[in-house]
């Protein structure tokens, strides 16, 4: 999904520049009061945050596709955090990554923080709360909302770069040129990662169920649910 | 393995099981794809230079350069370990932390 330096015309990465701020600036007012005010919550902002660098530093060789590509590992703070703040997680990967390895770029981090920290992020919350409403069972909710958000980053790259660089025949030939690159990868990538995902979320109930419900991810008659059924 | 232990322990077995299958299906793919390969062609590129190389086949070109590029591939890599590194020792420090705390509340 990282767009590479140079690669987006000039007014393109004005253009996400300016997409993207708003999320940014109220994700690190939001991240602010979060650290301040829940303390508590701290630690699993961290692992959060760090499976993000994790599972976006891996190249995975898609089967389906004969190419590679990475997870982007913002399920699990989409779903304790919400996307506002994985925005910001996001960026700080993204900026890491542009500066140290040349992947990704400073002129193309808004369109890159747009599709791995905004539009993902924010497609899989809705599938979260809709799984919610219809008391969809949390591990299969998870792994919906990890795999829908890593699989929706890549779309988005798609449509950003077929606006931006029309090849021969216009908007939807080429969105069909780099749907065919990036989404059809990324398929079993998002379902392997949906699945890892899931089964971290098993760890974290059993560990701090007392945060996960001050998140209001889980009530406390739920998680005494799960821990039985692992029991 | 009794029902119980396969109940504990259903989402490692799925993951387990979700790997193996990943992994069969690549070994599979890559020696269908390496007996077609043509000699010198590369296999198993990222995505995300396929997508360049998309961009630049239509005539665009970049129009800046990043400031600093890894100077091989080999420096690429070790980078990029050191981002998964930084991940997974993040991970660990807390799940072992939180763990030590479970125990040590334990009555001895």
């Amino acid at each position: 999904m990282h767009i590479m330096e140079g690669y987006l015309p000039p007014q393109w990465c004005v253009f996400w520049y300016l997409v993207s701020a708003p999320f940014i600036i109220y994700g690190i007012y939001i991240l602010n009061q979060q650290v301040k005010e829940n303390r508590e919550t701290l630690s699993l902002l961290a692992v959060s945050g760090a499976f993000i660098f994790l599972l976006s530093s891996l190249k995975l060789p898609s089967p389906v596709a004969g190419s590679c590509s990475h997870p982007t590992g913002t399920g699990l703070s989409t779903v304790l955090f919400g996307p506002i703040i994985t925005c910001v997680l996001s960026l700080i990967v993204l900026i890491f990554q542009a500066l140290f390895m040349a992947h990704g770029g400073i002129t193309t981090l808004g369109a890159n923080v747009f599709s791995m920290g905004i539009a993902g992020p924010l497609l899989g919350y809705a599938v979260y709360r809709l799984g919610k409403a219809v008391n969809l069972n949390i591990f299969v909710n998870i792994f919906l909302v990890t795999a829908v958000a890593d699989l929706f980053t890549y779309i988005i790259t798609a449509i950003e770069l077929a606006a931006a660089v029309p090849l021969h025949g216009g908007f939807l030939v080429s969105f069909e040129t780099f749907f065919a690159i990036y989404a059809i990868t990324q398929v079993p990538l998002a379902i392997l990662e949906g699945v890892l995902i899931a089964l971290v979320f098993k760890y974290i109930v059993q560990s701090r169920a007392d945060i996960l419900i001050k998140l209001k991810v889980l009530t406390p008659e739920q998680v005494a649910k799960i821990m039985e059924s692992f029991a | 393995m009794n029902f119980k232990t396969l109940r504990k322990y259903k989402l490692e077995i799925i993951f387990a099981v979700v790997v193996i299958v990943f992994a069969a299906v690549f070994l599979i793919q890559n020696s269908n794809i390496q007996a077609n390969a043509k000699p010198g062609q590369e296999t198993w590129q990222g995505s995300d230079d396929m997508g360049s190389a998309t961009i630049e086949a239509t005539g665009y070109h970049p129009w800046i350069q990043p400031l600093w590029t890894p100077p091989s591939t080999e420096v690429e890599s070790l980078l990029f370990s050191v981002q998964s590194g930084l991940g997974a020792f993040v991970i660990g420090y807390f799940f072992g932390f939180y763990r030590g705390k479970r125990d040590s509340a334990k009555p001895a």
